[in-house]
Parts: C-alpha cells; structure tokens; sequence
C-alpha cells in the first residue's frame, strides 16, 4: 500500500486515512523523502487526523522523517493528532518533543509559513 | 461475556490484525475511545515483540469478570529464544533492536496488570489486563 503525497506550490501535503503497518509507513519515509528531492518542497504537512493507533515503531518512523526531512532542508509539521493518541504516546513513553505539531492542516500550513518566512 | 480469540503472529501484517481484533473486542467490553487506543497500542507492542524477537507466536483475548469489574485479558507468548535481560527490558530506553525501547515497560504502564515469564531458551509469555472502570 502506498500513501498519496500532495504537492501544492512549495509544500507537500499527506493524509494518512490507513491503520499502517510497518512495511507501508517505511515505504512512505522513502516516499517522502524523494518526493521532497524531486519537487524542492520546503514544506510539509502530515496530517494524522485519522489515525487512531501510534505505536512506538510508527512513532520512530514520523520522528525519524521530519529529522530526515530538515537534514533535506524542508520543515514538516504533524497535524491532528487524536486526544486518545496523544495521550496514548505519553503513557508509552513517547514525548516526540522535537517535532514541530499544529491542530489540523490549517494551522500546520500557518505554522509552516511563519517558519519558513523567518 | 467470557470468551477467547487468539491471532497468529506469522507476518509483519498479524500486528495490525491482532490489534485490530483486540481494539474491536475492547470496544464490544465496553472501553471507551481512549481506553480502547492504549489496549490497540499495547498489543501492537506485544505483536511486534513476537514478530522480532520470536519469529512466531500468538496473542490470545479472553474478556474477565471479577465481583465489580469487567476486563480485558491479553495473552502474548511465543516458544521463541526467550528473554535474558529481564530487568533491563523492563527499563526505559533499553532496545537491542535499535526501536525506542518503549516497549515493554510502555506495555506495562498502559494496561492495569502485567506478568512476564520467560525462561532462556523457552519462550516468554506475557500477560497484561486492563480493567473497565
């Protein structure tokens, strides 16, 4: 399975609406990753609003590609994560407290923005 | 309502079915949403720590009634290599599969009870409940 990624102008934007398991959100870092080479985009936005299950593995995999993404020189935001979710992360240990998150895609892209034009 | 499903962890793709069949049982016990995220987050831990470290096992849902409560039983075991280190998986940080080392000790924190057995050579079996409050 693989997720669409979304070019609009300069930014990337993904909807993840699968439950994932680790092969497809692997396939996605490399995805992502190229896709970012190929469009020099400098932002990104995933959103999570439909995913209701992160564990620690999908955990590394999202943290992992928005350091791999700002190594490339473009900045992603995660947006929508889930009350359920979020609190979920934390009893598991998880605090992911580098990565850039907003509401939902309209604050991501704002977000995204702000950073961008500093 | 007592009854008991277990899944076969074979494939990378058992660890969403197996937390897929234990978030839907959940839901039928009566968990609420967040409830039911930690029961789907702490099996798929226990499934992808058969999948990496045994190759195969089984994880088994048995829905339990004690004087007042209602819960959900997980049982996860393998007749894989089983665990040395069994005080340091339980710590925080500690993987030697190169993960986050989250899990275990995550597994333990999101369920109500937990109960590891392993012996060197044998296998592990876990066992973790969570009660309906």
């Amino acid at each position: 399975m693989r997720i669409p990624i979304l070019k609009l102008h300069n930014y990337l934007l993904i909807s993840i609406q699968i439950d994932l398991d680790d092969q497809t959100a692997i396939q996605f870092q490399e995805d992502l990753l190229s896709k970012i080479h190929e469009s020099g985009a400098t932002g990104v936005v995933i959103d999570l609003t439909s995913v209701d299950i992160i564990d620690s593995f999908i955990a590394k995999v999202l943290g992992d590609v928005v350091t791999m993404s700002d190594l490339m020189g473009a900045k992603v935001v995660l947006t929508g994560i889930q009350p359920a979710v979020a609190m979920t992360l934390i009893d598991l240990g998880i605090h992911m407290q580098d990565v850039p998150t907003a509401l939902d895609l309209e604050q991501g892209l704002i977000k995204l923005r702000q950073e961008l034009e500093e | 309502m007592d009854f008991q499903s277990c899944v076969n962890i074979k494939k990378e793709w058992d660890i969403v079915g197996a937390r897929q069949l234990g978030r839907d049982i959940a839901r039928k016990i009566g968990f609420g949403t967040v409830d039911q995220a930690r029961i789907a987050t702490a099996i798929s831990e226990l499934a992808r720590n058969i999948y990496l470290y045994a190759g195969t096992g089984k994880i088994c849902f048995e829905a339990i009634e004690d004087m007042n409560h209602k819960g959900l039983r997980i049982v996860a075991m393998d007749d894989g290599p089983g665990i040395k280190e069994l005080s340091q998986v339980m710590e925080d940080g500690f993987s030697t599969s190169g993960g986050l080392g989250a899990g275990l000790p995550g597994v333990k924190r999101l369920m109500d009870d937990f109960d590891i057995q392993s012996e060197d050579g044998k296998g592990t079996e876990i066992k973790a409940v969570k009660w309906l409050r």
